[in-house]
């Protein structure tokens, strides 16, 4: 890969620091007036999500980082493996590991499109769109005529996720969950 | 491709129309304290020698001028009294959100004043040109190791290198391989400049003797040799830089052979100081930087007609 100096640092250029690959967040040129001049310098580590600071003497350079996003289908998991294929017509396809699938595992619907993120090659992470929309399999019977007000009961996801539904919902029905929080958003 | 939106300025029409009014205010300011406003050469023939400045050249070899100290010291050397500049300088690579490799700068020079003297008058100046934004401005002075002691607790007469490295490293997230200079760059830029008074004009002076350029070194009362130079930060920025200035020609080539690194050296000002520069004070002000706060632009290139991406 290329080796990116501080003045080609700009927000979304991925850089490898320490090993790891990361995302340039923000990049803020420093130069007292008579000293050494500076870039401080935000990056997200694109494998675990955390943000860490650091200052670069200017001049100085990173390595570019191989990380490719790119839509894939999910297709099933081998329970080793979950495997994706990419959505393009290449019919690309690549195994995630429990690692690069992390949380998002709670949200895997075959056939759903997921963002997937490769580098060098291999996936590094993958992440759900906003909303998705999963199948009760277990809850308590709904309470009927009970359609706006308050209580909440625990529901289970064909996925294994459970999450907190309105008393009126019943085993079979589909419903539409943010991913993002997690949270029920309606029937689907 | 190229971007269609590139011709367009990178500034407002009402920031264009605050430099004017920003410019004729400096005018009468000096016009009204009788100091001559003068105009020197863009391109000379020798360049800066401040090794963290890199100037850039033109196809003929000549340099164009990184600030217009040089050259205004040379006619203070030949007799032109109090004499201030507003002019273009030019620095290769300084670029950033604050920073545009050619930015304007104000800069001047009075005959016998002391660095306090100088302070006062760039305090009058700033709250003058400030009026419109901040009806009042309250000041501080304090020294470079008091404001260091304060706002990052490092003790910088006593401290070891190791101890000042430790917390240059801590500070910067990695080791920069820095030299004690550079990591108390890294200490001043970093802790201390974020962590002053808000809405306050505030004086550092007493720099370290190593970090003196263009000033005088001497004995603060303290007994530790310091550079007599004042910084002016405002809000998170550096906004002047003060010298009672070295007038002895000998110590100033010592200075230039020791940070010119194969630059030529600007034999012309060092023949002006032979011939004798007078007892004075300068400092040089970011004008692009004070209209930013008059303006409340968080972005240099918002008081530029058209920044460097678009010029």
């Amino acid at each position: 890969m290329a080796n990116y100096s501080t003045n080609e640092f700009k927000s979304g250029l991925k850089v490898m620091l320490d090993n790891e690959p990361c995302s340039i967040i923000e990049n803020e040129y420093v130069k007292p007036g008579k000293g050494q001049a500076f870039n401080r310098v935000k990056l997200r580590n694109l494998r675990n999500g955390r943000v860490v600071e650091k200052t670069f003497k200017s001049g100085d350079s990173l390595e570019g980082a191989d990380v490719m996003e790119i839509d894939m289908e999910y297709l099933y998991t081998d329970g080793e493996f979950w495997h994706f294929m990419a959505t393009d017509g290449s019919f690309e396809q690549h195994g995630a590991s429990a690692e690069a699938v992390g949380e998002t595992v709670k949200w895997l619907k075959e056939q759903d499109v997921y963002a997937v993120t490769l580098f060098n090659g291999a996936v590094l992470t993958v992440a759900p769109p906003n909303f998705v929309e999963l199948e009760v399999v277990e809850t308590d019977p709904g309470v009927k005529g009970d359609t706006a007000n308050g209580g909440s009961k625990p529901a289970t996801l064909s996925t294994g996720a459970v999450v907190k539904v309105p008393l009126f919902i019943n085993i079979g029905e589909v419903l539409k969950i943010d991913t993002r929080t997690g949270d029920y958003v309606s029937r689907a | 491709m190229p971007d269609q939106n590139l011709w367009k300025p990178s500034c407002t029409r009402a920031a264009l129309a605050a430099r004017a009014a920003f410019y004729r205010s400096i005018r009468t300011f000096f016009a009204e304290r009788d100091v001559l406003e003068v105009e020197t050469p863009l391109l000379s023939s020798a360049p800066v020698s401040d090794p963290n400045i890199e100037p850039m050249q033109t196809v003929e070899g000549r340099w164009l001028h990184t600030s217009p100290e040089y050259a205004m010291k040379r006619l203070l050397c030949a007799g032109s009294g109090d004499i201030w500049q507003l002019c273009k300088v030019f620095r290769a690579g300084e670029a950033g959100r604050r920073h545009n490799p050619e930015f304007s700068m104000l800069e001047w020079y009075r005959l016998g004043w002391t660095l306090d003297q100088l302070m006062d008058e760039v305090r009058d100046l700033v709250r003058t040109l400030f009026q419109p934004r901040w009806a009042e401005l309250p000041e501080l002075r304090i020294s470079y190791d008091t404001a260091l002691r304060q706002y990052a607790g490092l003790d910088v007469h006593n401290a070891s290198p190791e101890e000042v490295a430790a917390l240059g490293i801590q500070t910067a997230g990695q080791d920069l391989q820095l030299g004690r200079d550079g990591w108390l760059d890294v200490i001043m830029s970093h802790l201390v400049e974020p962590a002053l008074p808000q809405d306050t004009l505030v004086f550092i002076s007493g720099f370290p003797a190593s970090q003196a350029a263009l000033a005088r070194v001497a004995r603060a009362p303290d007994g530790h040799l310091v550079a007599q130079r004042f910084e002016l930060f405002f809000n998170g920025t550096e906004l002047a830089n003060g010298y009672h200035e070295l007038t002895d020609p000998e110590e100033q080539r010592r200075r230039f052979d020791n940070e010119s690194r194969g630059r030529p050296v600007d034999e012309r000002l060092l023949a002006a100081m032979v011939s004798g520069l007078p007892d004075c004070s300068g400092v040089a002000m970011g004008a692009d930087r004070l209209l930013m706060h008059l303006t409340g632009s968080p972005a240099i290139a918002d008081v530029i007609s058209f920044d460097w991406h678009r010029a």
